[in-house]
Parts: structure tokens; sequence; C-alpha cells
């Protein structure tokens, strides 16, 4: 048998129940993975080896006694620290939550436990989850196991890393403008971002409410499916939690793409894009039109403007959000002789740039004088863009475009260009201002040996479609590659 | 053209303590980026309502009953300083 730490979520499955592999030999497999890979990656911030080994004994345990809680039980997956762990240290990689041990779990780490899963530990993010390359973490950058001269992407680029080099079989990362996906194409992995809503953000530190949302990253979309099973569904803790059922998203996942309507969006493709990324997801929706997909070019013309009232409106929320660190209750404290000179030199000291970058611009976006021509006139572009992307669903079933313009970019490339950095986002960020779900697929490599992932974005509530074409373009056109450093050859 | 903005306003606003350096730095960068984020206001919206939430839900109700809550002393645990069951704080006005 292979290392067990290369497995996916459903070979694993079956070993586990056949007997021929035990969940503690499992994570034993995971954790040698990542203390061979971890000096070199750093794809996380806190391993916890004595709650894992204690949760894959109990599962052997459970399954010993005939006990078995589903496909998650006994699997190693790790958590985007921003997600809250009773117990555990969580920080989402800044100073200001150093130390920070939360009262309570987050309801999918509530969910995950629920179904078994063995939680490996906290992964490396851009701080407060801002940033697309997982090098804003107050504890050091993650690099690409693809490539440790560059980035993982972000900013759930420690679970990304992790799940790439086989550190965990799943982890959960946060999508707000593509940290989920983009990660996922950088690194060569399927990463999802759920509809707005059906996965709870109870416990989830928030960035930017009205845009965040968690969801898998795994190797496989029959992974990401089972994953997607576990977290999603109505949670009473969180106000915006979606009150009706979870999609089926399992029936029809083998369906095909014969007769479905698929539409090329003709501004994610357009200058920018990298030619040998444009070539590499090109040849991919081909082989789908090959398989009886119907392929047309669609315009959505507001997407022109996603980017920039993205970057209003995230900001804007941002700036509220973050006001809870203030050094009064929880984090980092710095002295001061009145409580608004201590929160402004605790903020000051515990918030990195780029956390301070986004702070101040939300602040000015929503100030007096300005909040109708910035973040009002944003408000309304998000209309905008809402009613072409529903105007584009009345003709086609689902959404194609590259997850990212270019592959994995060197460390410190874009650290100087706040700017250039925020275009890595322009083909994800319009579905999050829709609230809708998208997936990121491997379809190849470049010339460099670097991974390509393919963007499938569906309407609200379109989880069926979306995996059932996931599902396809895995099958016609996915890249089995790894990561050299994924390798016990290439570790050591 | 990027935008002219008043840092040292906009860093008291949201109570973060920023040098010279830090706002001439942030200063420019931030301008920069409205520069871009201003496109939004080259696309027609008259009678476009804005939308602030994606999810059409509006006052997610549940019953009135009384469920556990955190536990006080795990809560208090993480404060930076308390005085009892309080968080301590220095003075919110100075000595007069």
């Amino acid at each position: 048998m292979s290392d067990p730490a290369d497995l996916t979520i459903s070979a694993a499955g079956a070993l586990l129940r056949s007997g021929d592999l035990s969940a503690v030999e499992l994570l034993e497999a995971v954790l040698r993975r990542a203390s061979m890979t971890e000096a070199i990656l750093h794809a996380f911030l806190t391993i916890d080896s004595a709650g894992a080994s204690a949760a894959a004994a109990a599962a052997d345990e459970a399954f010993a006694a005939g006990d078995d809680l589903g496909h998650l039980h006994g699997i190693p997956i790790a958590l985007k620290d921003n997600m809250v762990t009773r117990g555990i240290e969580t920080t989402c990689s800044s100073q200001i939550l150093s130390g920070y041990i939360p009262p309570y779990d987050a309801t999918v780490v509530e969910r995950l436990k629920a179904a078994g899963a063995v939680i490996v530990g906290k992964t490396n993010m851009d701080e407060f989850a801002m940033g697309s390359s997982t090098e804003n973490s107050a504890y050091g950058a993650t690099r690409n196991p693809w490539d440790p001269d560059r980035v993982p992407g972000g900013s759930s680029g420690g679970s990304a890393a992790a799940v790439s080099a086989g550190s965990a079989l799943a982890a959960l990362g946060s999508d707000t403008g593509g940290s989920i996906r983009q990660p996922a194409s950088l690194t060569g992995v399927v990463g999802m971002k759920p509809t707005y809503g059906l996965v709870s953000r109870y416990g989830l530190v928030a960035f930017a409410s009205s845009l965040d949302q968690i969801g898998p990253l795994t190797r496989t979309v029959d992974d990401a499916v089972t994953v997607f099973e576990a977290i999603a569904g109505h949670d009473p803790s969180d106000a915006t939690s979606y009150p009706g059922p979870v999609p089926d998203v399992r029936t029809a996942l083998d369906g095909g793409v014969a007769g479905l309507r698929v539409g090329v969006v003709r501004e994610l493709w357009g200058e920018g894009t990298d030619p040998e990324v444009a070539a590499v997801c090109r040849r991919a929706v081909d082989l789908l039109a090959d398989a009886g997909a119907l392929v047309s070019e669609v315009s959505l013309p507001s997407l022109e403007y996603a980017l920039s009232a993205y970057y209003l409106i995230a900001p804007a929320e941002c700036s509220s959000n973050l006001a809870r660190f203030d050094g009064v209750r929880y984090g980092l404290r710095r002295a001061g002789s009145t409580v608004e000179e201590m929160m402004a030199s605790s903020r000051h000291d515990g918030l990195g740039p780029e956390v301070t970058r986004r702070v101040l611009l939300g602040t000015y976006a929503l100030s007096a004088g300005y909040y109708d021509a910035f973040y009002g006139q944003a408000q309304k572009v998000r209309t905008l863009v809402i009613r072409d992307f529903a105007a584009a669903y009345g003709d086609v079933d689902v959404l194609i475009s590259p997850v990212s313009p270019t592959t994995a970019f060197k460390i410190g490339e874009r650290t100087d260009d706040p700017l250039a950095m925020y275009l890595s986002d322009v083909c994800t960020i319009p579905s999050n201002l829709a609230g809708d779900p998208g997936i990121s697929v491997p379809v190849g490599l470049d010339s460099g040996g670097l991974p390509i992932g393919l963007q499938v974005l569906a309407p609200a509530l379109g989880e069926a479609v979306l995996f059932r074409v996931a599902k396809a373009v895995e099958s016609l056109a996915g890249s089995d590659a790894r990561p050299a450093l994924a390798t016990s050859e290439g570790a050591a | 053209m990027p935008v002219d903005i008043d840092i040292a306003k906009v860093a008291r606003l949201a109570r973060i303590a920023i040098t010279e350096e830090e706002a001439a730095e942030y200063g420019a960068q931030l301008g920069d980026i409205l520069e871009h984020a201003a496109r939004v206001q080259a696309l027609p919206t008259d009678g476009v309502p804005p939308t602030a939430h994606p999810l059409p839900i509006a006052n997610a109700l549940r019953d009135d009953v009384i469920e556990p809550t955190l536990d006080r002393e795990e809560v208090l645990a993480q404060a930076p300083e308390r005085d009892g069951d309080f968080f301590k704080l220095p003075p919110f006005l100075e000595d007069s």
C-alpha cells in the first residue's frame, strides 16, 4: 500500500472499514508527513497531536464496536485558524489574538467532531483572511508544496498546502473573495465555496459578514461532497444561516455533462490572464463539449466593476467587524492613560499592515461625506452583478472561467503592491458578491510544472449541478499530478 | 487620479495609532486603491437599489428559551486585566 497520507477520504474510509488500516495508523502517516514537510511549508500554526491521537483511538474503538459515524469517521482534517476551537489557540494569524484560547467550538467544528473526524490542527492564513498569498501572517508565510519559492495562494493557503502535501486528508477554509478557490488552484487541490448561508458562520472570526463562507479543500470532488454534506445545514446560532433544506448533491453527482448548458464567461478570460492558464482551461472546456455539454460564450458586463465594488464592501464590513479587537476582553493589550489611547496603541501593535490598510480603507468608505460615493455606490453595483448572474443563469446551467489569472507567484513578488495582489482574485470575487457557490478543480500544469484550476460557478443553492459538472471536469480533464514534496523521497 | 485622504482623521476614527511615516505610506497606498475602487462611480445606477446582503432573510427569530451560555471563568480567563467578574480598563476620561 502507498503512504496512507496520500489517500483520498473515500479510499481511506474503505480501508478503515475493511480493517486494513486503523485510524491511528492513518493519523500517524499524516503526522509523519507533516513532520517531514513543515520545516519548509509552515502550513500549520498549531498541530494538536494529543487531541488528534485521542480522537483517532476513539474512532478505532468505535469501529471495533460496530459504531460507524459515516464517511468522516477517523479522517484527519485540518482547520483554518479563523475557526474557533475550544481549548486550542485561535489567532487568525494575528498578533492581536496571540495566545487566545476560545471558550467554545465553531458550529463547523462541532459538526466535524460529531461526524467522528480527527482534527489535526490549525492552519496558517493571511491575517484575518485578508490576502491572496498567506504572506500576511504574523507568524511567517506558508510555502507552496509544488515549489517552496512560491506562495500557496490565500488566504486559506495553510489549509491548501496541508491537503496538497498530505498533512491532512481534507481541510476547511473560508472564502470571502476567493480564499478557498484561489489557493486550491495554486496548490492543485479541489476547493469549494458553498452558497452563502448554507454553512454556519458561528465561530468563524468575521472578516466581511455578507461575503464570508466556510467550505472544504480536498483532493477529489467526491471528497468535497463528503465534507460539504457534513458541515452544511441550518444553524440557529447564525442569524444569516439559510433555513431551508441543503441541496441533494449526491443523487445526480455522476450524471455527466451531456445536454448541460455551460457558459464561458467572457469578462473572466480577458487581459491579465496568463496564456498558458487560458489554454489549459480552454482545453478542459473543449473536453466538456466533446462529452456533450452545450458550450456557449456569455457576457456579464458588470463583472468589470466587481473587483472595485468588492474593495469597498469588504473593507467597510471589516472595519466594523474588527472594531471588536480593542484590547478590552481578550487578546493583546498595550498600556494607555485612557481607554482610547490603550485601544489605539493595542490596535497599532496588534494588527498587521494589510489589515490596517483595509480597516482604514473601510473606515474612509463609510465615513460622513464619502459614504454615498463609495460604499453606497458599491452596494448598487453589487445589485447589478447579481442581476447579470441571474440573466446568465436564464440561459446556462453553470458558468466557467479560470480560478486565478496566473499560477503560483514568487514569495515577495506582490507584497509591495497591494493592488496587484488584489487582482489575484478578479475571477473569484463576483460569486461572493452574488452569494453563489463556486469550485476550483485541478485541470493541469503550466510549463513550469505549477497547477492550474478551472472554476465552475452555479446559481445560489445550485450545488447539485455544481458538483456534477465539477466531477465531470475532474474525470475528463483532471490532473493526478502530485507535488514532489508530498513524497517521502521529495521531502527527505 | 489617486484619491486624497485625511489619513490622520481616518486612523483616529478607526482607533489605530499610526506614526507620521505610516500615515504617509498608507495614505499613498489607499489613494491608489481608491482610484481603482472609484471606477464603481462610472456605472449608471439610477433607480438601482443597494444590496447589503445576498440572502433575503430579515429578522431571524427563535423561541425565547433559556440555553446554556459560555462559562464565565473560561471567558474572563482571556481578559488582559480583570477585577473579580469585571474586565478592568484604564479611565475613559483623562483626569482634569
